[in-house]
């Protein structure tokens, strides 16, 4: 009868070890937008125009220079910082300047965000500043998309393509 | 950190002691929670190799593989697909289980840290082992963890690009990365493997299988949980939506929704801080280290007992460096000795009975000398009187001896109850200093020292030297293997031991008025 007790209690052992395992296995839900939301993801990675233009070197530069460095002209390596600005319905949702990467600061300006916004047709605007100037913008869209619920409308940049690409959107304007 | 480990310690105890009751020691699973980790792992090894069989690398075809694989071979496929899950997830809470009994049984210390510094790095490689798999499914929920994985790297200024843009939309992602996936899928739990075996390396006679009841039992238990509940796949990924509702697997990724909820920055500060802090606890705070064994070359004959019985390899046998007739002779590694005295318990020269010479045994405790424990249980014997005497030999780390003593018992205490030689047994009841000797250590998984009663128990069943004199009256030796939270049941053992001692004294008292009835006429 003990011995009986005992393998009972063995299985209720097991049977509560594999209901921990089973239920945390794929429980309980999680949920990453509520009913009606959709997601935009911005992001790129690009390298701005130098920030200075090239010069010649004086004769006692390129005295003081190795024999195989004595290159005739020197030009700024570091790229311009890259400002944007996000307008959605209007509204703006992120501004920001962009270093460039790179101890030298000559690698690409990169950035990635992600917003949470309503299902339906919204506004968006766009800016870019690429080089040295503080008023004006090198590329701006503007564009009226359409989301659904749990769409993502995920926004590029590529100069080939004429600046910001946008896909993901249902259609629009 | 002593109160923390005994809040932790004391529901441990009392659950391992059900699980005893239940499954008995030998079967208990919290005395194999490493060794059912292991076990686990290779269930997932093998349900792998056979999942990754009709694997295809693609970005429809993943997809495509896995659900085949699940609905068309439920029987076999889709069976080792939920035991590739399950197993995994049963790894974790093994894994976690064991970190957590460790600490509290204050088992990572001293030359333990060994072991613990190394179980770090294996919760890492567990988690990214599972967190790979998730990927390669390629459902909502693989294409959750990957992008979530990739923002959550990203954050780490290691990388140039972002990964995360990888999984800007349909059509940024090409099948390399499927090629990339299953390299690391495959790699991480090999330097896993690499790993657990480094993890075992300074532990003698280390537990790394369960008994194989248990593993049929919970094997079993993985299967009827796969036919039960199979592990099924989310829809196809699509990066052009965010999947809005998940069942994620909380095992593996608890910290994807930390990510989402705190940022990626403070995550990575709690897992920095907090395996910086794992790996340190074996310091936090520094703890007095006690002398460790020591030899006596001219009592050591190189039996190699000593060496066999350490716990945590902390004694070798070495060329004899005296000249005397003995090929080897013991060698203690002071960084690796615990000073549990099991060494002592061993050598068969810790022999009570000496009186041609001192008694200075091969090897011997500094702490507490072979001959420090012989004058303690002559003056502790002298406070006993009767018929009911009772010498309770006690393990520091057990009950305390101070619980148990009152009525014509007394106590000693050993660093472990392994380090009692057992001709000390035979020398208290033949020398008649006790009419019993009662032992009193921890239960079998729970040895502070891991081997102590176990191979006390053997040296007493005479399965292992130096064993117990068949003289010895085994009704006057008393086991009590229990856990310090059953205190009262070990007093109350010992109550009902020195009964019996009394009924036997009673029963010698008449057999002794009977033989001196007999011998009269003779006179």
């Amino acid at each position: 009868m003990k011995r009986a007790f005992r393998i009972i209690a063995q299985g209720v052992v097991y049977c509560a070890f594999a209901v921990l395992v089973g239920y945390f296995s794929a429980a309980p839900a999680y949920r990453l937008l509520d009913d009606g939301e959709a997601q935009i993801k911005l992001s790129f990675a690009y390298g701005g125009k130098p920030v200075g233009g090239c010069r010649d070197r004086s004769a006692a530069e390129l005295e003081a220079l190795a024999p195989n460095m004595r290159k005739a002209q020197v030009c700024s390596r570091e790229r311009v910082p890259l400002a944007i600005e996000f307008e959605l319905d209007d509204k703006m949702i992120y501004k920001n300047v962009l270093p460039p990467s790179g101890i030298h600061g000559d690698g690409p300006s990169r950035m990635y965000e992600k917003f949470v916004i309503g299902a339906g047709e919204h506004k968006v605007g766009l800016r870019l500043r690429t080089t040295v100037r503080d008023q004006g913008w090198d590329y701006i869209t503007r564009r009226i998309v359409r989301v659904d619920a749990g769409d993502n409308l995920a926004i590029d940049f590529d100069p080939v393509a004429g600046g910001f690409v946008i896909s993901g959107a249902k259609g629009g304007g | 950190m002593k109160a923390l480990q005994s809040v932790i310690r004391t529901p441990f105890m009392w659950v391992e002691g059900w699980l005893d009751w239940a499954f008995g020691p030998r079967w208990n699973p919290m005395y194999y929670l490493g060794g059912l980790g292991f076990f686990y792992f290779w269930i997932v090894a093998v349900s792998g190799l056979y999942v990754y069989v009709f694997f295809d690398t693609g970005l429809t075809e993943a997809y495509e593989s896995v659900e085949s694989l699940t609905h068309s071979q439920w029987y076999l496929g889709g069976v080792m697909r939920s035991l590739h899950r399950y197993a995994s997830d049963a790894l974790v809470v093994m894994m976690v289980l064991h970190i957590i009994r460790e600490f509290a049984f204050d088992h990572y210390r001293g030359p333990r840290s060994f072991s613990w510094i190394t179980g770090v790095p294996m919760t890492w490689l567990v988690i990214a082992a599972g967190v790979t798999g998730y990927w390669l499914v390629w459902d909502e929920l693989g294409q959750y963890v990957a992008v979530r994985s990739s923002e959550w790297l990203d954050w780490l200024p290691i990388f140039g690009e972002p990964i995360a843009r990888n999984f800007m939309h349909e059509g940024s992602l090409d099948d390399r990365f499927f090629t990339l996936l299953i390299f690391l899928h495959i790699a991480v739990p090999l330097i896993l493997l690499l790993v657990m075996w480094i993890h075992l390396q300074r532990v003698s006679y280390a537990k790394w299988k369960p008994a194989r009841g248990l593993a049929l039992g919970t094997l079993a238990m993985l299967l009827v949980l796969s036919f039960v509940q199979p592990a099924v796949s989310h829809g196809p990924a699509n990066l052009d939506r965010v999947p809005l509702l998940l069942d994620l697997d909380w095992y593996y990724l608890f910290a994807y929704p930390l990510v989402d909820e705190w940022g990626a920055g403070t995550v990575w500060m709690i897992a920095f801080v907090g395996t910086f802090a794992l790996m340190l606890m074996p310091w936090l705070p520094p703890r007095r280290r006690r002398p460790a064994a020591v030899i006596d070359l001219d009592n050591c004959n190189g039996c190699t007992r000593c060496a066999n019985d350490c716990p945590f390899s902390a004694i070798t046998m070495v060329p004899r460096t005296d000249h005397q007739p003995f090929e080897q002779q013991a060698k203690v590694d002071p960084d690796l000795c615990v000073s549990c005295g099991i060494c002592v318990g061993a050598c068969p020269t810790a022999m009570p009975f000496r009186v041609s010479s001192d008694l200075v045994p091969g090897i011997d405790l500094p702490e507490l000398t072979a001959r420090q424990l012989r004058d303690k249980i002559h003056t502790l014997a002298e406070k006993l009187e009767g018929h009911s005497r009772v010498l309770i030999i006690g393990c520091k780390h057990g009950i305390q001896s101070r619980k148990l003593v009152g009525d014509n018992r007394v106590a000693i205490d050993l660093p472990c109850a392994g380090m009692l030689p057992p001709p000390y047994i035979d020398y208290v009841l033949s020398k008649d200093l006790a009419d019993g000797v009662a032992v009193v250590g921890c239960r079998a998984g729970e040895c502070q020292y891991r081997l102590g009663q176990e191979w006390s128990e053997d040296r007493f069943e005479r399965r292992r030297d130096p064993n117990l004199r068949k003289r010895v009256p085994r009704e006057r030796l008393a086991r009590i293997w229990r856990a310090p939270v059953e205190w009262r049941r070990a007093l109350a053992d010992i109550e009902v031991f020195q009964q019996n001692l009394t009924r036997l004294a009673d029963q010698s008292e008449t057999a002794g008025v009977k033989l001196t009835k007999r011998k009269e006429p003779q006179s």
